[in-house]
């Protein structure tokens, strides 16, 4: 029971580290940013790229080795995500909502099959892998290293939500959500904003990435699809456009999941957590927290 | 005979109280200006009488049929036609295919009949282009109506929207500002349009800024002030009114 | 996880192919459209005659009414209509007849069972890309699972005939009723949504129905369902087979886009408001489009099923609706001949450029970002000008 609580916590975290770039994006464009899964995948290998061109990680230092390799992934994948606003995004704001969707279905496809031409088809073997002690707490086994990837996830999430609601960036954010044209007029430089709300939100999803190939030990080129799928239903869950909910979401989507694995049996894991999502889209489309105005970026 | 029957309507958004008891009636082939400063409510009602807005409360009923809680295409079923306040024509399609639209609840013709083509088709959509034909023959357009509808000029559009709702064949029209945008001699124009679909008898409300027209055309005058009625009657008589006078001239709304 | 997935185009020879498929293309080239966008409308009478002439004749979705009347309504009311009317029909019918006459001829140029194959299932392409046509192009839902229909209908009418030794043609009935319930299934929850949230919604529905199949028995599991019965005697026999069941949906296709539920999609696509304001119940009319397609797509999986005799969930990836949406999507969404262009151009092209087979997806990815910016309306557009859009 606490294990099965304690895994849908770990997972739900990943979950709603991606979640956060998808609900950042939708809240300021209103844009759902198929590609924002492929920059997670395209974190994991550029985690595994700077990790090979260092050379083997002595598993003593592998913690803050992989700290390090995770800031440097986070600006690679910020600013992929912010070219992709720039070359297929910006041209389209106005443009129909069908040509938007379809424009981020086109991203995502280039980037995934990009990546198979970069890196192959085969899944790649993570040069660092955190296994390791485990714990025991409340009769749930942990490791070290989960606690470490969920810690960090923490604070990356309180950093982003300290971002969003303290500071004059996080205004400027708010402020375009809820109108962009006024913005504008009230000085506010829009394109700059929504380039730095893709840098976050991508960065986010390539620390997600780094931490999963970690983690899990492979990757490949595909591993973004479900998990932009997943962070997308963790994001409805929470209230799309909404950073609280968005992070509750995850983490209660990670439950859900664990819950109804040990339930209905692992086969299943992806129908049920799909299902959830129709579910909360036809019962209540504004997710838990969605109805929360002010906090909306 | 009374064809549309408002009575008693509130609308409220969260705390905004957006109609404030408002009641008013149309009979059969009659022509009524609902007029008001900006933000009074003629919009709003409008959108709850056609069933876009649920009113938090009142009644609405069409020849004695309840309107509320009816989606609009159900609305528009019964033979209530409407035009927008900021155009919302079919850009994309043209100008015929825009007025078809108004033919979709009357024409007899099943998937099967398109599927094969069946005489009932061919006639079906004989009669559908006739109709559009007609219709834009009505309102007079001049533009091209086999070209897109975002290609014609401000004024043409406006006539498009009237074709698309009297191609429905309504027994009531509302129209929501159709002279805004417009210049002397097309408001001229609308106003002969306007009788002269008064003379099918269909019954028009219309929303209207334009003072001129509203006295010109309207045979009854109701006037909202922020949700509330504060006139009803002919022309003649509302001009003349205090409180209306008030409303558009200022002073305390409620004095 | 969803994995490179089945190509529809089987492996087949390239340049061999290149010849008997390229006329379709050929026989109107998007050099030509702007010569017959305004003549869709007078496509519509063409195909009124025989079904298989509508293939890919009709531009868009004009009434044949409205198109016959066009040319004396025209000098009637004097107004700007071009007077060639009755040339650009005449052009557009002939496309259409032109690419079901390449398609007729093409096994005599080259009837290796590669050859065969790979236009098998270019046509079974064609078919998919029509359906999903009426829900995307016509209808404007972005509809992200489309390979659910296409796993429906292949599953169903694969199942019922090896477990109960019938002949496909029989199932046929039970893959109507299958894709019907699956199109409601669907379609009742999500199509309230906003646009967007649909597509993530189809995306999902489109993995439910590929990991159900996989994890059931009565699917086969990963492995799936073999020995399925063949339609037809011999490979020919079922390429012309696949090409008339094709044609007669294409056509159909296009004239439930020219009749008056078609311009009720258009309406809602366009503008749901005003559509909802002139009488058009929105919300079933967004269901008939999508179970249309759930039919289409349905139909092309016994095709498929018949076709491969062996389905298995790896054909039914997200990959495949992405590849059908990107057919639509490069073709011209909403224009049927544009489609059926663009379904070919998808499901043949990897045949030619086997070398850049690692490539290919890539380059579709980037060519969805770049018709997107710069021909969003496609290769072969519908055009407004008393055509349809």
């Amino acid at each position: 029971m606490t294990q099965l609580v304690w895994n849908g916590l770990f997972v739900g975290s990943f979950y709603a580290l991606v979640a956060l770039g998808y609900s950042m994006v939708y809240g300021i464009i209103k844009l759902l940013n198929f590609a924002h899964g492929d920059l997670y995948m395209l974190g994991a290998f550029t985690g595994f790229a700077i990790l090979g061109a260092a050379g083997g990680v002595s598993s003593s230092a592998a913690l803050p080795v992989l700290l390090g390799v995770l800031l440097a992934t986070m600006v690679i994948t910020g600013l992929a995500g912010v070219v992709l606003e720039r070359v297929a995004y910006r041209p389209l704001r106005g443009a129909p909502r069908l040509s938007l969707l379809i424009t981020a279905v086109g991203a995502s496809f280039a980037l995934e099959y990009g990546m198979r031409v970069v890196a192959g088809a085969d899944p790649r073997v993570y040069p660092v892998r955190l296994g390791g002690t485990a714990l025991e707490v409340f009769g749930a086994r942990l490791t070290v290293q989960q606690l470490a990837l969920v810690a960090v996830a923490v604070v990356l999430m309180a950093g982003l939500n300290l971002l969003v609601t303290r500071t004059r960036e996080g205004r400027a954010m708010r402020a375009i959500a809820l109108d962009p044209r006024t913005s504008a007029l009230m000085g506010i430089d829009v394109n700059a904003v929504i380039s730095r709300t893709f840098f976050l939100g991508s960065a986010l999803a390539g620390a997600a990435g780094v931490m999963a190939g970690a983690y899990y030990g492979k990757i490949d080129f595909l591993m973004g699809f479900l998990i932009g799928l997943k962070a997308f239903t963790a994001a409805v869950i929470g209230g799309i456009g909404n950073i609280p909910g968005t992070m509750l979401g995850g983490l209660l989507l990670g439950l859900l999941e664990s819950f109804g694995t040990f339930w209905l049996g692992g086969e299943w894991r992806d129908v049920f957590a799909f299902g959830v999502l129709i579910v909360f889209l036809t019962v209540r489309p504004t997710g838990l927290l969605g109805e929360r105005v002010t906090e909306r970026v | 005979m009374t064809l549309l029957d408002v009575a008693d309507l509130r609308l409220s958004f969260g705390g905004l109280l957006a109609i404030d008891g408002l009641s008013f009636s149309v009979g059969e082939g009659e022509i009524v200006s609902v007029i008001g400063p900006n933000g009074a409510g003629k919009t709003s009602a409008f959108n709850c009488v056609t069933g876009f807005y649920r009113p938090t409360a009142g009644r609405i009923a069409l020849r004695g049929r309840d309107l509320r809680g009816l989606r609009p295409s159900a609305v528009a079923g019964l033979g209530v036609a409407r035009t927008f306040q900021n155009l919302r024509l079919f850009g994309e399609l043209s100008v015929l295919d825009n007025v078809r639209a108004g033919t979709h609840l009357w024409l007899r013709q099943s998937v099967f009949d398109a599927l094969l083509h069946t005489p009932r088709y061919r006639r079906s959509e004989h009669e559908c282009t006739e109709q559009a034909h007609h219709w834009l023959d009505f309102v007079g357009l001049r533009g091209d109506r086999y070209g897109p509808a975002r290609a014609l000029s401000y004024g043409e559009q406006r006539r498009t929207e009237i074709a698309r709702a009297l191609a429905r064949h309504p027994c009531l029209l509302l129209l929501d500002e159709p002279a805004a945008g417009l210049n002397h001699g097309e408001k001229a124009e609308l106003l002969g349009l306007i009788r002269r679909i008064r003379d099918l008898g269909v019954a028009i409300v219309l929303i209207e800024h334009d003072m001129g027209l509203v006295m010109e055309v309207s045979e009854r005058v109701v006037v909202l002030n922020f949700g509330r009625e504060i006139a009803d009657g002919r022309p003649e008589d509302v001009r003349r009114d205090p409180a209306v006078i008030e409303a558009y001239l200022g002073g305390e709304p409620h004095a | 996880m969803k994995g490179p997935g089945q190509d529809p185009a089987a492996p087949g020879p390239d340049s061999a192919l290149s010849g008997p498929d390229s006329p379709p293309q050929a026989g109107s080239p998007p050099g030509s459209d702007s010569a017959l966008s305004g003549s869709g409308s007078s496509s519509g009478s063409g195909s009124g005659s025989g079904s298989p002439s509508g293939l890919a004749g009709p531009a868009g979705a004009e009434p044949p009414g409205g198109s016959r009347t066009t040319g004396s309504e025209v000098r009637l009311r004097g107004t700007t209509k071009p007077p060639t009317v009755a040339s650009r029909l005449l052009q557009n019918r002939w496309a259409g007849l032109a690419g079901l006459l390449v398609a007729l001829l093409a096994p005599f140029v080259n009837a290796t069972p590669y050859a065969l194959s790979v236009m098998t299932s270019a046509a079974i392409f064609v078919m998919l890309a029509a359906g999903l046509n009426i829900v995307v192009g016509y209808c404007g839902l972005l509809d992200l699972g489309y390979a659910a229909f296409f796993a429906v209908g292949a599953y169903t009418s694969g199942v019922l005939a090896t477990r109960f030794d019938l002949p496909l043609l029989a199932t046929v009935p039970a893959v109507l009723v299958a894709t019907v319930i699956a199109g409601i299934v669907i379609g009742a929850p999500t199509l309230r949504l906003r646009s967007d949230y649909l597509a993530v919604v189809t995306l999902g529905f489109g993995e439910i129905i590929r990991i159900t199949a996989n994890n059931l028995e009565v699917t086969g599991g990963p492995s799936g369902v073999y020995g399925i019965p063949h339609l037809a005697d011999g490979p020919v026999g079922f390429y012309y087979l696949t090409v008339a069941v094709v044609a007669v949906a294409v056509a159909g296709a296009a004239r439930l886009g020219r009749s008056r539920l078609g311009r009720a999609w258009r309406f809602v696509r366009e503008d749901e408001d005003a559509a909802e304001a002139m009488g058009v119940h929105t919300y079933r009319v967004k269901l008939a489009a999508y179970i249309a397609g759930a039919i289409w797509g349905g139909l092309a999986g016994v095709l498929f099923a018949a076709h491969l005799s062996a389905i298995s969930p790896a054909s039914f990836t997200f990959l495949q609706s992405a590849l059908v949406l990107m057919a639509v999507v490069l073709g011209g969404m909403g224009s049927m001949p544009g489609v059926v262009i663009g379904a070919i151009v998808i499901s043949i092209l990897p045949e030619i450029l086997r070398d850049l087979a690692d490539h290919r997806f890539f380059l579709f990815g980037v060519l969805l970002i770049v018709v997107m910016l710069l021909r969003p309306q496609g290769l072969w557009p519908a055009r407004s000008k008393e055509a349809l859009k």
